[in-house]
């Protein structure tokens, strides 16, 4: 299960670009698109670096507790394909 | 399981525990979706 | 109509979103020059001679600033032979200090051990390989004495400086639809990846597509190959007519022209997808006021592909849905209806839409900068012909009851 109290950060080879639907994420690395569907996702995945834990990124983009699965199943996804990775 | 869902998990030696989607019902909603930058038709 | 639901999320599948396009490229297709060694029969952008008013160095770059500045994500450089360009190695560079990743395609003319070595010590840069047979025999029949051997020796020198990963890219004909196993055994050996693409009516290809594209029964067995085979194949989702089959092919199954990609030409001319290098699908040219991010952002064209079509004679079709009526540019250089059918369209109503094309009704290629030829053609140019005997069959004839 995705540790949503853990630190997490953008992987430094991913390139972010805001979009209307939300973001495009592209990896130079492994070449792969990831295409977030919210703004508010993007909001949390650049709250990342700067918050002690995911669920602080969360919290502080304005995601409702309701929706704290749906985000965790989106940072899995990312994590899945090294677009976010822990921080050290 | 949807078509449009195209999210790609790696070989298991590479991907931790924590990664992996438990709830079926999350992955129908996902709010990201994947796909290889060679997966748009119009670039040779 | 919202695109977005009460939370804030995108509410409509991606396809959807995107067929109303977005403010950059996600990535193009750059023909650096007309410029080739070779002379393919089937060459989508008619190449062979340089043509006079070809970008500079100095618009080449800008053009590479304005990728940056609009955050296009990478550029396939093509041509021609891009690597004829004296300033090709500057360019790549060049893109690469900023933040623009390159994949190229060459034939492997000046692939060398030293280049290749470069090449694989470079982490933003991928290579991609032509080659459309698996044997010296096929493969030359269509891309000319001495091809294979070339690509071959590139394909050798990227291997020995240990590029992994490196692509072979083949158009599937039907000269080569019974080689895709071979294709696959050649790009583990190399330690390269497959990437199988379609042949469209488009250029050179125009003359040869009748007696070059794949009749149904290899189309059909492609398509199945693809679904066995295909998890580490790469098709740049240009087979998703096929979804009408059944199961999609991994991809996002729609038609990216002015939507998400596009083509520059090498004298700066926009188009809406590299084969369809006509005057109806030219969107502007990079030279004008505002650059490239004006063409792209504003042009007539490109706001008529991002209206929402709806599908036209195709929407009865239950298929619709998978296939999107399939490739703009097969239909369009095959004189067929923007808003009907493909032509190799899997149910087979574009072979029904074909027979009722006028002879002499389908439109040219807008520019042809193919090389002069003295000597004998090598394969005989098309003309419409009465279709194989294997296309005569119904599209189902021979074929399991499909499942699911």
């Amino acid at each position: 299960m995705f540790d949503l109290d853990g630190a997490w950060q953008l992987d430094e080879r991913v390139s972010v670009r805001p979009e209307r639907f939300g973001a495009l994420l592209y990896h130079f690395g492994t070449r792969r698109l990831s295409f977030l569907k919210s703004s508010t996702l993007l909001d949390v995945v650049r709250r990342l670096p700067e918050q002690p834990s995911a669920r602080a990124a969360c919290a502080h983009a304005g995601v409702p507790d309701s929706e704290l699965p749906r985000y965790r199943a989106a940072l899995a996804a990312l994590a899945a394909s090294r677009m976010i990775r822990r921080r050290t | 399981m949807s078509e449009d869902i195209a999210v790609e998990v790696e070989p298991a030696a590479q991907v931790e525990d924590e990664t992996r989607i438990e709830d079926e019902a999350l992955l129908e909603d996902l709010l990201v979706e994947e796909v290889s930058i060679d997966g748009m038709c119009g670039v040779y | 109509m919202s695109l977005v639901d009460a939370s804030g999320a995108a509410c409509k599948p991606l396809i959807e979103q995107f067929q109303y396009g977005l403010d950059a490229p996600i990535c193009l297709t750059w023909e650096l020059t007309y410029a080739c060694n070779l002379s393919c029969v089937h060459c989508l952008s008619s190449s062979g001679r340089r043509d006079p008013g070809e970008l500079t160095t100095a618009e080449c770059r800008a053009l590479v600033d304005e990728f940056e500045r609009m955050q296009v994500f990478y550029v396939n450089i093509g041509g021609g032979e891009p690597t004829v360009r004296p300033d090709f190695w500057d360019l790549v560079d060049y893109a690469t200090a900023h933040h623009v990743g390159v994949k190229f395609s060459t034939n492997g003319v000046k692939i060398t051990d030293a280049v290749a070595r470069r090449l694989a010590a470079s982490d933003y840069v991928d290579v991609q390989i032509s080659l459309d047979g698996a044997t010296e025999a096929v493969n030359d029949a269509i891309r000319g004495p001495g091809s294979y051997r070339t690509a071959v020796r590139a394909m050798e020198h990227l291997a020995a400086a240990g590029f992994r990963g490196f692509k072979i890219s083949v158009v599937v004909t039907r000269r080569n639809a019974g080689q895709l196993d071979a294709f696959q055994a050649m790009a583990d050996l190399y330690g390269a990846q497959l990437r199988l693409t379609r042949l469209r009516p488009s250029g050179r290809g125009a003359d040869v597509w009748d007696e070059l594209h794949p009749t149904d029964a290899q189309q059909r067995a492609l398509y199945e190959w693809l679904l066995r085979h295909g998890e580490n194949v790469l098709t740049g989702d240009s087979f998703f007519h096929l979804a009408g089959y059944g199961t999609s092919l991994p991809g996002l199954n729609l038609c990216g022209a002015g939507r998400v990609v596009c083509l520059i030409d090498p004298v700066g001319d926009v188009y809406a997808c590299p084969f369809a290098i006509h005057d109806s699908f030219l969107a502007g040219n990079v030279r004008q006021d505002g650059g490239f991010a004006r063409v792209w952002r504003s042009s007539e064209l490109f706001a008529e592909l991002r209206r929402p079509s709806g599908g036209g004679a195709c929407s009865a079709c239950s298929a619709y849905d998978a296939c999107r009526g399939g490739c703009m540019a097969a239909k369009f250089f095959t004189g067929l209806p923007l808003d009907g059918p493909d032509p190799e369209c899997v149910r087979g109503h574009g072979r029904t839409a074909l027979d009722a094309v006028a002879t002499g009704s389908v439109p040219k290629p807008s520019r042809d900068h193919s090389h002069r030829r003295a000597g004998p053609v090598p394969v005989t140019i098309g003309r419409r012909r009465p279709p194989d005997r294997a296309c005569d069959e119904s599209p189902l004839a021979g074929m399991a009851r499909p499942g699911r």
